[in-house]
């Protein structure tokens, strides 16, 4: 029971139960408060009947089933409907369907789909495994360092990752190959990356650094006497690993997997980059060409979208799974400890050069190659006569390209404010559902995590079918985008809020209500400065992926509405790779000091510590 | 005053299970008074307290402060927690983080409905401050206190609005034993000055015979006695209390022999051996807790013969009963004693604990512990005689 409780019923209260009221007050009942001359004048014996927090929390909660529910009700409705044309009304049909899974066609779909998205998985898993262990469990040198910057990609947005891999390893264009095929003489060009073995490469590093964080988390959560113990009983390496470790870690192994091939299933920029030049089309690319073939057929996209969804809300189920009956697993212990270190001898040299290596083909080569390019009129392969060529011309043409500046503004405008939004109602959402006893709670928290499931682009779908179908005047707009990018992003600020709020212990919030104060007071005293620290970290992420974000609003914008991400994918579908090139090397650049900033300001007066 | 009258609080465990925390409790405390609630963990001995801090909602009863109601179930009324002015110290003592010792003081009287002026909360803080000895560490951090700061600190936030009750919840529990026992007499040192009415719980027996002016013990949700520490611990009501407060040695026996005031105790039928002379000794003439008439004393057959004890309850022939005896009563002596309840037996095993030695000594099938000065040198295996004076052997009703 917890005070939420007690006011409800307060509050349901109201004024009826007024029947003490009218008794003569005795003279000693001018105050509870003993001693001192203030005792109150007259003490409220019921809470008021009307208290403003009601009004907050109903807010709060109105916003996000509104936000949670919608976009997934129209999907489905919209699955079920044949296009809407002048000559004829929309009705119901299961045509959709038939057109989706009735053909052999879209069994290769969904087959290339599995692929792209286990291969990409296990590929970065297995990158970020290696790093994590050799981070944590070993003496590499350096690895403070490295492991800083191999994070430096989390960053750096899909799209100009995939554009500066096909400046590296296209058959045609790409330097890597040219390199090689005249160093070794080959006569074709060694990589291929419109094929998927390199789609599955470039997504698979891209999405690295993530599994690196994810397993350093499970390493650092694993608890070494677990494993000493099992030596001290005499245990082989091999039977340490096989019977004690590889059993405790399994379920951070396997939600990390899963995980990585969420990620990779809804994962836009390269199947379109990279598949579709070729032909390789997966789940999110044949729902772009649904969408934009003419005419547009959003209900089979809806088909494809509710394919989609059906498998990440598998895989998010059994990533809550795991990671939420974790109670059976020890592995998660809040205790800090020192780990054992394996002292690697001269073989610590050979790990600090895979970690260089890594670190050379995330960031450096692919930066190198955008800035290269950047400073190219026509873009050219390096030699010393490009070198002759090297100009401004497309940062002019970025600087002069017309409503760069509302561009900027757009895509400032919504990740501050989709940041903001997000964090200050899930710090409402989050104290309901982990601090109160309402009943019912838990779905608020399921409802509020629900668009985890959406993929970018089915949340961009359905949005817009809903604001097509429901016409508030927002199609179109900025507005649209921003409750886009709310949706998309509340279940990360309910992460973040959630587990900043489980570590408030509960007296600290009821010694403020027993020294007087109000709920307000207590929330915005106590509770929101406690969980500053997690608010800031996570309005920092969502900021950051709300501007690098592209695969909802490709559906969304409008030529008023741009943002830098849709101006890079414009640039690229219009073939100006050297301004592509100029545009995101500036981007780059600005994420990164934004970071840099927010994370100073952040150490500077969100963590007190 | 505090009154609490017939509160029962439930609330819902985690499988959405009906846990009855408090049943019926009710009990008075005097204006000033120290009153503690003691019992086992889940005995709902903090339900009790939250229940008046208005953190819990009761399902029935009344509590009342000073004469006036914050809550009352069949007047509905229910003075929220915010509403009711009393101070609290928790267990964790929850100390706000990110502010500093100065400003966590101030917090109550910057949120209550009374406005203050600045100087005057500056005022009132220091004067708390300097009652707790942590005025010259008004700005520091509080994060940066140790334990024994923080428990001082809580308590000056929880005095600081002069509060009509004080509510503890296991204030010394997350101390270490020797900071313990020192905070035990400060906070009993600023009880008694500040003359506060105060309500702590705690399960540290040690701690409430301490601090309190009169104890509750309590289990599974009920109120097992109510009483002065003294009398709590010599004459405890059950086999529970007796066993909760303090170490005991419990004798299981049945009664053979009841006595009036006058001592006329009936003849026993077969071995009345070791009661021979007892009868009319001069010790036990009077009914020593004064009237009650229910207080005498009877004969206890025990797996180790039969005892003459001390009774504050009535007891029916061959009524199935349990005998109390604290270790430090069981007078143990190289030469035989002169008296009653007295045995041979063995020492089995000895525990040195600097200040005392406990021992255990076997009698017939028994074994009893007994708490002796250190000057006692007998050695393991050596004959001892054991005495159990009548007026320490107390007779609780068995109960199942």
């Amino acid at each position: 029971m917890s005070t939420t409780t007690t006011s409800i019923e307060a509050l349901g209260r109201g004024a009826s139960p007024s029947g003490s009221r009218g008794e003569p007050e005795p003279p000693h009942r001018a105050g509870v408060r003993g001693g001192g001359p203030g005792g109150l004048a007259r003490p409220t014996i019921v809470a008021p009947a009307f208290d403003a927090k009601w009004l907050v929390i109903g807010i709060c909660v109105a916003f996000t089933v509104y936000i949670g529910v919608i976009p997934l009700g129209f999907l489905l409705w919209q699955s079920f409907r044949t296009p809407q044309t002048a000559a004829a009304d929309a009705v119901w049909t299961l045509a959709n369907y038939a057109q989706a899974y009735g053909t052999l066609e879209n069994y290769r779909l969904f087959w290339t789909s599995m692929q792209f998205a286990s291969g990409t998985a296990l590929f970065s898993f297995v990158i970020g495994t290696t790093l994590a262990w050799m981070n944590e469990r070993t003496n590499t040198p350096f690895k403070g360092v490295i492991f800083a910057l191999s994070l430096i990609p989390l960053v750096i947005p899909s799209i100009l990752f995939t554009v500066a891999w096909i400046l590296l390893a296209s058959p045609q264009i790409g330097i890597v190959n040219l390199v090689l095929q005249s160093w070794l003489g080959l006569e074709r060009p060694p990589f291929d990356i419109y094929s998927l073995p390199g789609m599955i490469w470039v997504d698979g590093l891209h999405y690295s650094p993530m599994a690196f964080l994810l397993m350093t988390a499970a390493f650092r959560a694993m608890d070494p006497s677990l494993e000493e113990s099992a030596t001290m009983s005499g245990a082989g390496v091999l039977q340490v690993v096989r019977r004690v470790t590889l059993p405790l870690a399994w379920p951070a192994i396997v939600a990390t997997i899963l995980m990585l091939f969420i990620r990779a299933i809804e994962a836009f920029e390269v199947p379109a980059l990279l598949g579709l030049p070729v032909g390789i089309e997966v789940f999110t690319s044949a729902i772009y060409q649904a969408v934009h073939r003419y005419p547009s057929q959003v209900g089979l996209a809806s088909a494809y979208a509710v394919a989609l969804l059906i498998i990440t809300s598998i895989g998010v189920y059994f990533v809550s799974r795991l990671s939420g009956g974790g109670s059976k697993y020890a592995t998660m212990t809040g205790k800090g400890f020192r780990p054992r270190q394996i002292d690697l001898g001269p073989w610590r040299w050979l790990t600090t050069s895979i970690f260089i290596g890594y670190f050379l083909l995330i960031v450096v080569l692919p930066f190198a190659v955008l800035l290269w390019s950047s400073f190219q009129r026509f873009y050219a392969v390096p030699s010393m006569e490009a070198l002759q060529n090297l100009t401004l011309d497309p940062y002019r043409f970025i600087f002069d390209y017309p409503n760069l500046w509302r561009t900027v503004g757009n895509s400032l405008l919504l990740s501050f404010g989709a940041a903001t939004i997000v964090m200050l109602v899930t710090s409402v959402i989050c104290w309901i559902v982990v601090k109160t006893t309402i009943p019912g709670r838990w779905l608020l928290d399921n409802v509020a995590s629900l668009p985890i499931v959406f993929p970018g682009l089915v949340l961009g779908l359905s949005i817009m079918i809903f604001y097509l179908n429901v016409d508030i005047g927002i199609y179109g707009t900025i507005w649209i985008m921003l409750i886009a990018y709310i949706t998309r992003f509340m279940p990360y600020g309910l992460r973040y809020s959630t587990t900043s709020m489980v570590q408030i212990h509960r007296e600290l919030e009821e010694s403020a209500a027993m020294c007087g104060a109000s709920w307000f007071a207590t929330f915005r005293r106590v509770i929101l400065p406690l969980l500053k620290p997690g608010l800031l970290a996570g309005w920092i992420y969502v900021m950051i992926v709300s501007i690098r974000e592209l695969s909802t609003s490709i559906l969304l914008y409008s030529p008023d509405t741009q943002v830098i991400s849709i101006v890079i994918w414009e640039l690229w579908e219009n073939g100006q790779y050297v301004e592509l090139s100029a545009l995101g090397v500036l981007f780059i650049t600005a994420l990164f000091v934004l970071v840099l900033t927010t994370q100073w300001i952040g150490r500077k007066y969100g963590i007190k510590d | 005053m505090l009154v609490v009258e017939g509160l029962c609080t439930e609330y819902h465990g985690d499988r959405g299970q009906v846990v009855k925390a408090a049943q019926e409790v009710s009990f008075t405390v005097e204006e000033g008074r120290l009153f503690t609630l003691l019992g086992p963990s889940g005995c709902g001995k903090t339900t009790t307290l939250r229940s008046i801090a208005g953190l819990e909602r009761p399902k029935a009863g009344e509590i009342s402060v000073n004469g006036q109601l914050v809550y009352s179930s069949s007047k509905g009324i229910f003075v929220v927690p915010n509403r009711r002015g009393f101070g609290m110290v928790f267990q964790s003592y929850a100390i706000w983080p990110h502010m500093n010792v100065f400003e966590n003081v101030a917090f109550p009287l910057e949120v209550g409905d009374r406005r203050y002026a600045r100087q005057e909360i500056r005022d009132k803080v220091m004067r708390v401050l300097t009652a707790v000895q942590l005025d010259h560490l008004a700005g520091r951090e509080a994060t940066k206190l140790s334990g024994g700061q923080q428990q001082r600190l809580a308590l000056a936030r929880a005095l600081v609005m002069q509060p009509a009750l004080l509510l503890l919840d296991e204030p010394l529990s997350n101390l270490d034993a020797k900071l313990r026992e020192q905070m035990r007499f400060e906070l009993k040192r600023l009880q008694r000055e500040l003359k506060i009415t105060t309500v702590y719980v705690t399960h540290d027996q040690s701690e409430a015979l301490a601090l309190s002016h009169r104890i509750a013990v309590m289990k599974d949700g009920r109120i097992q006695q109510i009483g002065t520490p003294r009398e709590i611990y010599e004459h405890p009501a059950s086999q529970f209390v007796a066993d909760f407060v303090g170490n005991t040695n419990f004798i299981e026996g049945t009664v053979v022999g009841v006595a009036e005031p006058a001592y006329a105790i009936s003849a026993v039928a077969a071995s009345g051996a070791s009661l021979a002379g007892s009868p009319g000794g001069p010790e036990g003439s009077a009914p020593h807790d004064g009237g009650a008439g229910a207080s005498g004393r009877c004969l206890v057959r025990t797996e180790i013969g039969d005892l003459k004890v001390h009774a504050t309850q009535e007891f029916g022939r061959d009524e199935r009963v349990s005998v109390s005896v604290r270790p430090e009563d069981v007078e143990l002596s190289e030469q035989k004693p002169a008296g009653d309840n007295v045995w041979e037996g063995r020492v089995a095993q000895k525990v040195f604990l600097g200040e005392a030695v406990d021992f255990q000594v076997t009698v017939g099938p028994r074994t009893l512990l007994s708490r002796r000065h250190p000057t006692l040198r007998t050695r393991i295996g050596e004959p001892i005689w054991v005495q159990l004076d009548p007026e320490k052997c107390v007779v609780l009703k068995v109960y199942g």
